[in-house]
């Protein structure tokens, strides 16, 4: 894939503005992430050169965190909380239900009739006595019913 | 202008707190000032007004009740159907003994001059009057133990810091609060986050650090903001920085995300993550405290722990001691949560019995169905059946059972649950989460989910519960962390109490 001169300037700014941090790679890879929805693959060798570390060790770090993707997601990120407290507040047929709403399973990506919503599973948001619980673009909601998820979906996924 | 207090707390906005907020802001005569939660979480959005008599409490408020609020006179305290009185008279709260969360939901956290008019910095204050020595003893007599989950002394362990020595010391704080169920640390760095830098700047002047790092989930975008802006806030009030209030000590404070990782929140994984590398379990010894952070001795301690230490400080280790039972002393911030009636944070002496906690506190059950079960210290917790409920809340107590306090929370399950399912589910998550280093928890965890669905399935059940119990204990003693090391706590918990659910006989 060649990259393009977004993502190249992206990847540089990141680099630029983390290189005197200690331990700055996970500094480098949001900030890559945050302004682009993804870590390109060339990013690994661009950061490997900048802190004089060996492709593998940044390929390896790219790829132990769930957070990081190496592809755009969808327009929407949407996380759903599987852990046990939504679980004892019915999070399982919401799950069941947003997949079908949405068309796609976890880790897929609804196609774009349905909104382009990439969906994500995720342990725990910290909103268990609310629950259940699930993030649209980083923003959180509480006591999702389905009804209350197809407003979402119409408010915020349109 | 009536100041009306609306929480920015993440559970709160995650309910409508924002669009409160801007309604109200809308109304005249209303000075909206943005507060942390107090707790009451089934009440959130929770409004307080400021009345002669105290701060008056509304809720669940939701953007269109405001008209009617106005209407009903709610700036002068009068009465409304979402009116619940004093806040501080609501029973939930006044029965707490809140020390960690004093401040939380009562100041703007975001405000140096408030926290300190509510007694912020008092123990930083009497910390910098003394030698690193006599704050670490003040600390161990205190008997503060790690709130984050191991429970280890931590006058103990900042002795260690102190006594290795070295040309860089770290003070790390761990708020990679992944387990299911707690929210307690994300409350504190939303709602009192200079407390925690308080506790940090104390640990860093009693073991000789002068840098520190917060390592903070990516799941909690709403403590990164307030928590980074109340960096900058301390910074500016002279409390980080070269010179920590003209003390002639240092202390450099940096904030950083995780990535999504539940094992990061092992200490040493957390500690290769914040180095940069991928988050993997080491060896132990050595410890951090002699070898943490790029090599070097590191105080790392979870966020209620640090944000525990003003107060010893400033009110003395017997003070703090007084409250608790055995070796279990001081508060903790439990965090209720799941299918319960009143969810919440319930701050209290350690001795509490389950049963008060989830019905006297959390109202029973949300669905109004009975108890079945609730799961106690995170996803890596025992499940307790509600006849076992009457045990007290102390760490040697729930040991004793093979349970764990931890991280102090409680999920509530009502008799919908099926336990098997919640024993896969354990299993399951920790092979989502493994780090890989070690065999039993990298394979053990994926061969227990293929157990769990063979076993309930099975005609010949007996044989693969034998072999589950096997594994189970094999993961316990085999593996490198609690990860591995904790995953049979549920399994063998929800087998123990629940055979039925697996399709197996019932014993007495």
């Amino acid at each position: 894939m060649i990259e393009t001169s977004l993502e190249v300037d992206a990847v540089d700014r990141a680099i630029a503005g983390s290189l005197h941090l200690d331990g700055a790679v996970l500094p480098m890879l949001h900030a890559i992430q945050d302004e682009l929805g993804y870590v390109p693959g060339f990013a690994t060798d661009r950061i490997a050169e900048a802190l004089n570390l060996s492709r593998a060790e940044i390929y390896g770090v790219v790829t132990f965190y769930h957070d990081f993707r190496s592809t755009p997601p969808g327009r929407h990120v949407v996380k759903v909380c599987r852990a046990e407290a939504c679980q004892a507040m019915g999070a399982d047929a919401l799950v069941d239900h947003m997949k079908q709403r949405l068309g796609c399973d976890f880790h897929e990506t609804s196609p774009s009739s349905a909104g382009s919503v990439t969906l994500e599973p995720v342990y725990c948001l910290g909103n268990c006595a609310v629950g259940p619980s699930l993030s649209i673009d980083g923003k959180l909601h509480g006591r999702v019913t389905k009804e209350r998820f197809d407003d979402l979906a119409k408010t915020e996924l349109g | 202008m009536t100041r009306v207090f609306v929480p920015l707390d993440a559970s709160a906005k995650s309910v409508g707190a924002d669009q409160v907020a801007n309604a109200l802001a809308m109304m005249d005569g209303v000075d909206v000032v943005r507060t942390g939660s107090r707790g009451m979480l089934w009440l959130e959005p929770m409004v307080e007004v400021e009345t002669p008599r105290g701060r008056m409490a509304y809720g669940p408020v939701q953007a269109h009740d405001v008209p009617g609020l106005m209407a009903a006179g709610f700036l002068e305290g009068k009465p409304h159907p979402l009116s619940h009185g004093l806040t501080e008279e609501i029973p939930y709260l006044k029965q707490q003994e809140r020390l960690t969360f004093a401040r939380c939901g009562v100041i703007d956290p975001l405000d140096v001059a408030d926290y300190e008019k509510h007694d912020g910095f008092k123990g930083l204050e009497a910390a910098l009057r003394m030698s690193g020595a006599e704050i670490v003893d003040v600390v161990t007599k205190s008997g503060l133990r790690g709130r984050g989950g191991a429970a280890f002394p931590t006058g103990i362990k900042w002795k260690t810091v102190l006594d290795t020595p070295a040309d860089q010391k770290y003070v790390v704080c761990n708020a990679d609060e992944g387990d299911s169920g707690t929210f307690s640390d994300r409350m504190i760095m939303e709602g009192d986050p200079l407390v925690l830098i308080e506790g940090m700047i104390i640990t860093a002047v009693a073991v000789g650090a002068t840098k520190g790092f917060v390592y903070l989930r990516s799941e909690y975008p709403d403590a990164e903001r307030v928590f980074g802006h109340a960096i900058e806030a301390a910074k500016k009030a002279g409390y980080l920085g070269d010179d920590v209030r003209g003390s002639g000590k240092a202390f450099h404070l940096e904030l950083r995300r995780g990535a999504g990782s539940y094992v990061c929140g092992e200490e040493t994984a957390l500690l290769e993550s914040l180095e940069g590398k991928r988050g993997v379990v080491r060896y132990r010894p050595p410890v951090p405290a002699v070898s943490g952070l790029f090599g070097k001795p590191t105080a790392l301690n979870n966020v209620n722990t640090f944000a525990s230490v003003p107060i010893i400080l400033h009110r003395g280790a017997d003070f703090y001691r007084d409250y608790g039972v055995g070796k279990s002393r001081g508060t903790v911030a439990f965090q209720l949560g799941g299918n319960v009636k009143h969810g919440g944070i319930v701050e209290k002496a350690f001795g509490l019995t389950l049963r008060q906690l989830v019905y006297d506190f959390g109202g029973g059950s949300a669905s109004g169905r009975p108890i079945r079960c609730a799961q106690i210290g995170g996803p890596l917790g025992a499940y307790l059946p509600e006849s076992e409920f009457d045990i007290p809340l102390d760490y040697e107590a729930f040991a004793a059972k093979n349970a764990l306090v931890g991280h102090g929370g409680v999920v509530v399950f009502d008799d919908t649950v099926d336990m098997a399912k919640m024993a896969r589910f354990a299993m399951e998550f920790c092979a989502i989460e493994s780090c890989g280093k070690c065999t039993p928890c990298r394979i053990g965890a994926r061969r227990g989910v293929e157990l769990i669905d063979k076993l309930v399935k099975s005609k010949r059940r007996e044989v693969e519960h034998d072999t589950l119990l096997d594994l189970c204990n094999t993961m316990t003693h085999a593996s490198l962390c609690a990860l591995g090391g904790l995953t049979a706590y549920p399994v063998e918990s929800a087998l123990r109490y629940f055979p039925e659910d697996f399709g197996l006989p019932v014993r007495n």
